[in-house]
């Protein structure tokens, strides 16, 4: 048997659908897209004042047609990332504008050398099945930060991405730069590298840009991820599940919207639900709660079928220490229990505004750690242990079989130097100072995968224009002689 | 009488119960009590012991806007009889707020709107997704000594320089003060884009709005000797 953590039965899960879809019936969800608003009408769903009231059988149509599972490919074209069903991965957090050098006390702005070395660093390491789009990069114009962000992910990785945009417009270029790394429109489609996070705004409400970047990604076939983030307390019921309940009210009206414009195309029931610190205002990504939120929401888009995907392994310290190795620890084993498919938000710090190298070597450890856990206890064998009592006894010690040698590294999982199993204490040798070791040791050891020189032309033409009307000067974080090849 | 009459509205605020507040803030009406002595005796030590207590984190946030509800019921009962008497209340000053366009957001900006209320601006919220000109609009219209503006995306937060540059442009600076905050936002961003102050959360919004003011009448008072 493989453990799964369980915080909802049956009959709570239909509850909570039940209940989500009464607040869709009677206070529906306010989309404050004209064209969006326009097409649900016309697609017979009740509108009024900006306001889509959405009756069970809308929302049971949309959801015959969500596909339940779906891969994102590498640029190889090998499916990387398998959404639908138990399978779990995970990606760096993302969109935080902050870094935190190893050593130093303050964050600084991330800059794209910034985002380069961790894009490098993630592709190194194998618990990652996907990077995102990390950082807002200060030295990149802010009206293309996120086109930027996608274009050095793409230029150094050969992994999915989890991404997003942050408006319509710079979607469409976003889309415009896959298609030119995919070569074209119809491989974008039938080998999606990316997926695009799309977040409502609790509660109940769709932005502007929100819905439009719905409707544009289901046109395109590419994609999306729900990001509901209901906040126990302020912008949610302070119960858990009643948090849980808005979650899904708005989950299934984002299918509604999505679905509504291009049947069948792929669609994540994700989300980053928190709660609320009644005495900081802040909402803290390290909390027990907020781990189970995204565990609670997990299941109830299993129960649909659905692709899945939790915030989770942020950490609400601002330093590399016992809080985060804790808070982010916790997190991972919930994660991998769980069976959310993508778990988005190692690497983070400080309620997700800062990212931290050494902690994501740190995280990638108790990932590691909690994919083990996941796998549970290996019982398959005809023997457990008397046949191996039988040859030690013969041979004089467990060490000398050859069923030590061989299972040893599948029955246990041999952490990095990170994690300190020394016998001897090492004069000086801190948490940091091992993590930061080991990030300089993956970055050295990292290598560019290869990108032909046509597509690294496309993609920058693709970037060049907006880039220049953004005054950007120069590629930052692309190196020139990368750029002239 | 009145002192304990004060003393309820005092524990009204601090209990959150807005319909006690304006219950006992009409009572006051009919025992002939200034109401600018209800208000500044009763009701704003209410206020001023659930910011203390906030601060020391033994009370909450939402002991924090319920009280602030419970001051707005008073201050609905008790306004419209300071106009009906001819008299004015002395305000810390006049704020317009917004989240600014784009942004839906409305949690941060309407707690900042409580507790400025709560601490005796006059606050006009504009509420959320407020085109940039509207700032400078209505700042005019109500004579704003401050703007605050929050924004919780970061591209949303690029509005709050447009909207520093319409108050430049409407002529308004600098005596419209700025202050913004919001998720993304720092210190560092409030002083790149000139704004003149940055509030982490509601309660350092409501200091640094006091500042704005103090600093500002200090400035006048160095101008007028």
């Amino acid at each position: 048997m493989k453990p799964r953590l369980q915080l909802l039965d049956k009959a709570t899960i239909a509850r909570i659908l039940d209940e989500a879809l009464q607040l869709l019936q009677v206070h529906g969800v306010k989309v404050r897209a004209p064209e969006v608003v326009e097409a649900l009408a016309s697609a017979g769903v009740q509108v009024s004042d900006g306001v889509a009231k959405l009756s069970a059988r809308v929302v049971e149509r949309a959801l015959e047609s969500v596909p339940g599972k779906f891969c994102l490919y590498d640029r190889a074209g090998n499916p990387a990332v398998h959404y639908g069903g138990d399978a779990v991965h995970f990606d760096p957090g993302s969109s935080c504008l902050n870094i935190l050098d190893a050593g130093a006390d303050q964050p600084q702005l991330a800059q794209a050398a910034d985002l380069v070395r961790l894009v490098q660093l993630t592709e190194t390491l194998p618990q990652f099945a996907a990077q995102s789009t990390a950082m807002t990069c200060d030295d990149a114009p802010k009206e293309i930060g996120d086109i930027y962000r996608l274009l050095l992910v793409l230029w150094y990785s050969q992994k999915p991405v989890v991404t997003g945009a942050f408006s319509a417009e710079t979607l469409r270029v976003m889309l415009e730069l896959l298609r030119a790394e995919s070569v074209g429109q119809e491989a974008l489609r039938r080998h999606p590298r990316a997926v695009f996070d799309v977040c409502p705004s609790p509660p109940l409400n769709w932005g502007e840009f929100g819905a439009i970047n719905l409707v544009d990604l289901a046109r395109a076939w590419v994609p999306a991820e729900l990001i509901s983030m209901p906040l126990a307390g302020a912008a949610a019921p302070v119960t858990l599940a009643g948090s849980v309940v808005q979650h899904a009210a708005e989950s299934l009206s984002g299918i509604v919207i999505h679905q509504a414009a291009q049947p069948g195309a792929p669609i994540v029931w994700g989300g980053a639900p928190a709660i609320f610190d009644m005495r900081t205002g802040i909402t803290p990504m390290g909390a027990i709660e907020t781990a189970m939120l995204n565990a609670a929401c997990g299941e109830v888009g299993k129960s649909l079928g659905l692709p899945t995907h939790g915030y989770l392994i942020g950490s609400d310290s601002k330093a590399l220490d016992a809080q985060a190795g804790m808070e982010s620890g916790m997190a991972a084993v919930v994660g991998a229990l769980s069976g959310i498919n993508m778990v988005s938000g190692a690497g983070m710090l400080e309620t997700l505004a800062c990212h931290s190298l050494e902690k994501l070597v740190l995280d990638s450890e108790s990932i590691a750690s909690a994919q083990r856990l996941a796998r549970g206890v290996n019982a398959e064998s005809s023997s457990l242990a008397v046949e191996m009592f039988a040859e030690s006894f013969a041979k004089g010690g467990f060490l000398k079989l050859e069923s030590t040698r061989q299972l040893f590294q599948s029955e246990q999982y041999l952490p990095s130097q990170v994690i300190d199993r020394e016998p001897l204490r090492v004069p000086g040798e801190t948490l940091v100072s091992r993590a930061h070791a080991r990030v300089e040791e993956l970055l050295t050891s990292y290598q560019r995968p290869p990108l032909d020189q046509a597509a690294e032309g496309r993609m920058l033409a693709v970037v060049a224009e907006h880039a220049h009307a953004a005054g950007l000067e120069g590629w930052p974080g692309i190196t020139t002689v990368e750029v002239t090849k | 009488m009145s002192t304990e009459t004060f003393a309820a509205m005092r524990q009204s605020v601090i209990d959150g119960a807005s319909s006690v507040s304006s219950a006992l803030a009409r009572q006051s009406i009919e025992l002939g009590i200034d109401p600018i002595r209800a208000i500044e005796q009763g009701y704003i030590p209410g206020v001023n012991h659930v910011g203390e207590q906030f601060a020391k984190r033994t009370m909450f946030f939402p002991d924090l806007v319920m009280a602030g509800e419970a001051m707005k019921a008073a201050l609905n009962v008790l306004e419209p009889e300071l106009e009906r008497r001819g008299e004015k209340r002395q305000m810390l000053g006049t704020v317009v707020i917004g989240t600014v366009k784009g942004d839906i957001h409305e949690i941060g900006k309407s707690l900042v709107a409580i507790m400025l209320t709560a601490a005796g601006f006059k606050v006009y919220d504009l509420g959320v997704d407020v085109p940039y000109d509207k700032f400078a609009a209505r700042a005019q219209e109500v004579n704003a000594d401050i703007v605050g503006m929050s924004a919780l995306l970061t591209t949303t937060m690029q509005g709050q320089r447009k909207v520093i540059e319409s108050l430049d442009r409407a002529g308004l600076r600098p005596q419209v003060k700025v202050l913004v905050g919001g998720a993304p936002v720092t210190r560092q961003w409030a002083h790149e884009i000139g704004a003149d102050g940055y509030g982490a959360n509601a309660v350092e919004a409501v200091a640094v709005a006091k500042s704005l003011m103090a600093s500002r009448a200090a400035a006048d008072a160095g101008t007028a000797s």
